[in-house]
């Protein structure tokens, strides 16, 4: 998609500024049902628009992604915009700076349209947590579109953006991108900066885009990714072209099935199915599928939820209603306070349920006597697991299975049981916990209550293995 | 199983204020998931040292240097305090 209107671009058949018009009018027709955007940015990009289409009329040379309307995040910081991480504590926060993708995007001449809603601190896996708003998903109005990059999804599913980033901790790219019927990609940890992105876990998160097609998304990574001296996690030079890489061709591809994967009980029978279709769709194109077994695996949601919220309780530390955000020190009536009570009074009223549970849950696991059970703990299966990545990478070049082990759920229908709603993202947190590139890509729709709704295949790739890890979806996606 | 009493101990670890309805919503809920996370214990790590990411990069270091930022950024830092006075950041007392 983005390829073709690049095209049309510069031949002059359309102009940025029509484009970008087109996509707001979109917006303005189709968001008050979905509510994917948490504001817009519409002036800003009109400009920029026009200032690409007076570049393309001068004949200068312009990038793939010059011109084309995109949406982010609202973890992700752009200058002089707010950034609200989907938190009442940052309600009215204005960024004083841009993230580095973001710089590179603009380096690009990006059109950003607008921020995306999320659930807040990008914790959970519906959009439900947003502080703000429920967005919907454009497949079922009375579905959640994933979480928690929600909003990036569903503004990609209904059209109201080109391509969108999102984030992702233990899914939140892929687990919505497989409930809206996009691709959505988790890049290797290090890959892409984290820098002036709002920190969820450190060790954990990733950005990456969510889009229409393999290609788009490769495109997008391309121009994201590289090594950033503000992120002393990235670890490698921009040399990839990865749009490069899509040769549509998996003859002799080892590819690996985790008899886990299709074990988990609460996998749904339309899921499954739809999964061995597509295996079989690449045992046809040549590839070679065998099984493998990553039984640590089944540690590594429960090694997720102790690692995530001890990193989530310190970084969630510096909203304190002292530097910046909402703060109690705002209100009346309180000239009795001492600084201590700005602390407790600001999170506790301006941090959501669900914040709060995941910075208690991490105080406790990093308290004095705890922190040998669960963190070293933790730390020291996610090395098991690391490890165990690493054999079964000596035999395949690709991890295929489910995204998710159902089609979106309801609105409501988990957000009363927390551990409930964290199953969501069994399939997907083990790439993160082990750092490898994982993408989901749709395979098919699954009927269920007489609706029919996307389901994503998951392909899991070797550490930097982006290159094989695009192929393999390009060759899934593209090829009959 | 974590009790209320803990609970509000956790809390104000956390410094987050909660009231006592609270304390006893998050004792189950967090009982709950320390009770799932449990079955770490099964997992066999004698043999493996604890690592806390993945890249295996150490000791990544950048020059040591000031960078300046123009007026403009400054101003917007500063007007994102709660309070302020002048171009300070106005903070209540400690005790």
């Amino acid at each position: 998609m983005i390829r073709d209107l690049h095209n049309k671009l510069i031949n002059q058949e359309i102009t940025s500024e029509q484009l970008t018009e087109d996509y707001f009018s979109r917006i303005e027709k189709k968001d008050p049902k979905i509510k994917a955007y948490l504001s817009l940015n519409k002036e800003f990009a009109l400009d920029k628009a026009r200032a690409v289409d007076k570049k393309i009329k001068n004949g200068e040379t312009i990038d793939l992604l010059t011109g084309i309307p995109c949406a982010v995040k609202d973890n992700i910081c752009i200058e002089n915009l707010s950034v609200t991480a989907g938190s009442k504590i940052l309600e009215n926060y204005i960024s004083p700076y841009d993230a580095t993708v973001i710089k590179k995007l603009r380096k690009c001449d990006s059109i950003f349209l607008g921020k995306t809603n999320l659930d807040e601190f990008a914790m959970g896996s519906s959009t439900e947590n947003s502080a703000y708003q429920i967005t919907k998903n454009p497949h079922d109005a009375s579905r959640v579109p994933g979480g928690s990059s929600g909003g990036s999804a569903a503004a990609v599913s209904a059209d109201e953006c080109v391509w969108a980033l999102g984030s992702d901790t233990g899914g939140s790219i892929r687990q919505p991108a497989s409930f809206c019927g996009t691709v959505g990609l988790k890049p290797t940890y290090g890959l892409v900066s984290r820098y002036g992105i709002i920190a969820m876990a450190s060790s954990l998160d990733q950005i990456g885009p969510i889009a229409k097609s393999v290609e788009d998304a490769a495109i997008v990574l391309t121009r994201i990714s590289g090594k950033d001296e503000k992120d002393a996690t990235t670890m490698r030079s921009a040399d990839t072209i990865y749009e490069n890489c899509l040769m549509g061709d998996v003859k002799n591809l080892k590819i690996g099935l985790p008899k886990e994967y299709f074990a988990e009980e609460g996998l749904d029978v339309g899921v499954k199915n739809l999964i061995e279709k597509a295996i079989k769709k690449y045992e046809s194109l040549g590839a070679k599928i065998s099984e493998v077994s990553l039984s640590s695996a089944g540690y590594a949601l429960a090694t997720y939820y102790i690692i995530m919220p001890s990193e989530v309780s310190s970084n969630l530390a510096r909203f304190d209603g002292i530097r910046y955000g909402q703060s109690i020190e705002k209100e009346k009536n309180e000239e009795n306070f001492i600084l201590r009570d700005i602390y407790f009074k600001s999170r506790a009223k301006y941090l959501g349920k669900e914040v709060k549970r995941r910075i208690m849950l991490g105080t406790y696991a990093l308290s004095a006597g705890y922190y040998d059970q669960y963190y070293l703990k933790a730390q020291k299966v996610r090395a098991l697991i690391k490890k165990e990545f690493e054999e079964v990478f000596k035999k395949v070049d690709v991890i295929l299975g489910p995204t998710a082990p159902t089609p979106a759920f309801r609105i409501g229908e988990k957000t009363a049981n927390p551990l409930e709603m964290y199953l969501a993202d069994i399939y997907t947190v083990t790439a993160n916990i082990a750092g490898i590139p994982a993408i989901s890509i749709p395979c098919g729709n699954a009927k269920i209550e007489g609706k029919e709704l996307p389901v994503g295949l998951q392909l899991m790739g070797k550490w930097f293995g982006e290159e094989t890890l695009l192929n393999t979806a390009y060759t899934f996606e593209t090829i009959q | 199983m974590l009790n209320r009493a803990e609970v509000k101990k956790i809390a104000n670890l956390s410094r987050i204020e909660i009231t006592d309805a609270e304390a006893e919503i998050y004792s189950k809920q967090l009982s709950d998931i320390l009770g799932f996370v449990e079955k770490l214990n099964k997992a066999d790590t004698e043999q493996i040292g604890p690592i806390a990411h993945i890249t295996g990069a150490r000791n990544m270091v950048r020059e040591d240097r000031v960078v300046e930022y123009g007026r403009e950024t400054k101003a917007r830092i500063i007007n994102n305090f709660p309070e302020k006075k002048d171009r300070l950041d106005k903070v209540k007392a400690v005790f």
